[in-house]
């Protein structure tokens, strides 16, 4: 029996090589402290970030104009799609290892395996972008989501993160379950799990078998907890509170990203036919996504768990742009992902500043008159928040611009409403923050330890800053990048 | 024949979530998974059959009853509070009723059957390695990465001392 091997280009997947190798390496690393100091395993991978970053935007194997390369059976594209969701992710990885770089000192947790993990998400994610295969997703989400529940659960002494860390690995393989056997349907009812092969099948044969439509619905249970939209977004707050500030950090970007990249590809390229009733669906989904996690943000007074609640109304505005599923809609969603990764990072790492050893103040009234002592600190808090609420001249103004007039062109006037409507309500909660910082006379009797700023740290609010600023001001390089990704889809 | 092996799955199944002792659960966990395994030999996937076998019954409920002995897990009577009985009779309903409908959905629509016919020696071992090593090669990589990346995190997770 002869045996025939398919092409394999191998360069379509040197990022991803890179990635893990730096994982690995960073692994067996700290097992020689004397080749490498300690303090330089998250040099060492952010070396392998900046790496991998620079293959993927070069384009690897792929061609000039930006056609799409398949390889490995058709299991796997290099597109400028996904190439647009790597770049994003290794943004988010590189300035998650530049905070976390004195965090992990503090809390002790400063070895291999934190950064190893880290890109074994990082890996995870990127091939969530690039399959074109059920099963390529899967098993990146799932290499992706195993090592996020580790990372939650990091600090081992601090019991709230162990609660997270159990809470989000018992809820995420209940999610995974569904996601699983959404695959299982939908194979089952098309013979395939490619995703061409699906929508092929299903363009061919009569439309509408009731397995098909189970498993559309277990799939979009699956990724709307991945990215907790409501009502699969009671993890969130709990596991957002209690993960190491920068997982925190790293989980509302990347990981987050990566779904939304997964649940995009899946949706329109395999089930396009399906359309009408999962787009009504998801209108549902983000409106209520929008309104819930807005209207509890309100009433938090922990920041960290206020982020998460953000976060979730976050996701709710990205599903509006979700809804209208055309070209201006992706290219919304991919500017607003990036926009987002800038602006969220950049809040949590002050949080982290703020927060100290130990995360002991992550409070509201730990910010009062903030703005007093350290002003530079202060102001770029208060750009970050300005860029979450959706205020000129920032990133985040123009990614929820170009969202609502994607979902008004596409006819979702009352969804845009509901979005604006929101917005208006998060004004509240951001600007509690800002007035404390502010408004508020720094408390005379409380003694504050000074804040300590490091070198990675300063370089990551700067990038955080220069990118929030950058894009709100100049967007149209960003969105027409944005829109050039779809052209392949 | 499904039927019958179909059957005594669900019900070992259900053995086992409503047996208090863990070690009679796990006994009939390992029902299950013999059972799943007939289930795969039906459809003709031997290789599959024998390492649900293998893997699952063999090694994974060692393991199981291993983590059951050493934790030395008591028996206690699980007690349901008053107030909860009601919410959780309501849960049972709704899900059953969801259920239901699902199976009459699906019993409904005709099945798409779209076997490509018998491939050659379908489920012996040859077959499955051909596919793995050529047109599954990319999945079979990354969940070696995978389990590596999950192997990390047990250590890290159970390590006595992290320092």
């Amino acid at each position: 029996m002869e045996i025939l091997i398919p092409t394999i280009k191998l360069a379509t997947i040197y990022p991803e090589i890179i990635i893990t190798t730096f994982a690995i390496l960073v692994l067996l690393l700290q097992v020689f402290p004397t080749v490498i100091g300690k303090d330089y395993l998250g040099y060492t991978s952010l070396a392998g970030v900046i790496l991998a970053a620079i293959i993927t935007g070069q384009g690897g194997a792929s061609g000039e104009g930006g056609e799409a390369i398949y390889s490995f059976s058709n299991m796997w594209v290099v597109d400028n799609y996904s190439r647009f969701f790597k770049l994003i992710f290794l943004l988010g990885t590189g300035l998650t290892i530049l905070i976390s770089i004195k965090y992990t000192k503090d809390e002790g947790i400063n070895n291999g395996e934190y950064y190893s993990l880290l890109l074994f998400a990082t890996a995870g994610m990127m091939l969530m972008a690039g399959g074109t295969d059920l099963i390529v997703i899967f098993l990146g989400l799932e290499l992706m989501s195993i090592s996020l529940y580790v990372l939650a659960g990091y600090v081992r002494k601090r019991l709230i993160s162990n609660e997270s860390a159990l809470k989000y690995f018992l809820l995420g393989s209940f999610a995974t379950g569904f996601l699983l056997y959404g695959i299982a349907l939908l194979y089952g009812a098309t013979g395939t799990t490619s995703l061409k092969g699906i929508s092929g099948f299903i363009s061919e044969a009569s439309f509408g078998s009731p397995i098909l439509i189970m498993g559309m619905l277990l799939l979009l249970i699956g990724f709307g907890f991945k990215i907790a939209a409501v009502p699969f977004h009671m993890w969130t707050p709990d596991v957002y509170e209690g993960a190491p500030s920068p997982i925190t950090a790293f989980m509302s970007a990347g990981p987050k990203a990566a779904a939304f990249a997964a649940f995009l590809r899946v949706f329109i390229e395999a089930l396009p036919s399906l359309q009408g009733i999962w787009v009504d669906i998801i209108w549902v989904l983000a409106a209520l996504t929008m309104t819930i996690g807005n209207v509890i943000a309100l009433v938090q007074d922990n920041v960290k768990r206020m982020l998460a609640y953000s976060s979730i109304a976050h996701a709710g505005y990205v599903l509006v742009a979700f809804v209208s599923t055309d070209k201006l809609g992706v290219a919304s969603i991919l500017y607003y992902m990036l926009a987002y990764t800038f602006m969220n990072i950049g809040a949590f790492a002050i949080v982290i500043i703020i927060g100290g050893k130990g995360e002991e103040k992550i409070n509201l009234k730990d910010y009062t008159g903030l703005a007093y002592r350290y002003p530079l600190t202060a102001a770029a808090m208060c750009l970050f928040l300005l860029s979450l609420t959706g205020i000129p001249p920032t990133a985040g103004f123009m990614g929820k611009l170009y969202i609502f007039s994607a979902a008004i062109k596409s006819g979702y006037v009352g969804l845009a409403t509901i979005a604006v409507l929101n917005s208006v309500i998060s004004v509240y909660y951001y600007m509690k923050i800002i007035l404390a910082m502010y408004m508020k006379e720094p408390e005379s009797s409380v003694q504050h330890s000074p804040l300590v700023f490091t070198p990675a740290m300063i370089i990551a609010l700067g990038l955080a800053v220069y990118g929030v600023l950058r894009m709100g001001i100049f967007p149209s390089a960003y969105i027409s990048m944005a829109q050039q990704s779809y052209l392949s889809f | 024949m499904f039927y019958i092996i179909g059957g005594v799955a669900v019900l070992s199944a259900l053995i086992m979530v409503t047996n208090k002792k863990p070690v009679s659960a796990a006994m009939s966990l390992i029902v299950v998974m013999f059972c799943l395994a007939g289930i795969y030999v039906i459809l003709d996937a031997h290789l599959i059959a024998a390492l649900q076998i293998i893997v699952y019954a063999g090694a994974i409920m060692v393991l199981f009853l291993f983590v059951i002995m050493l934790l030395n897990i008591q028996e206690k009577e699980g007690r349901v509070a008053k107030h909860k009985i009601f919410f959780q009779f309501t849960w049972i309903l709704a899900t059953g009723y969801v259920f239901i409908n699902m199976v009459k959905l699906i019993g409904a629509g005709d099945l798409p059957a779209r076997m490509e016919g018998n491939i050659d020696g379908f489920g012996t071992t040859r077959v499955v390695a051909e596919i793995l090593f050529t047109d599954f090669l990319l999945p079979f990589e990354i969940a070696s990465i995978l389990l590596l990346a999950a192997i990390v995190g047990a250590v890290i997770l159970a390590k006595a001392k992290i320092e």
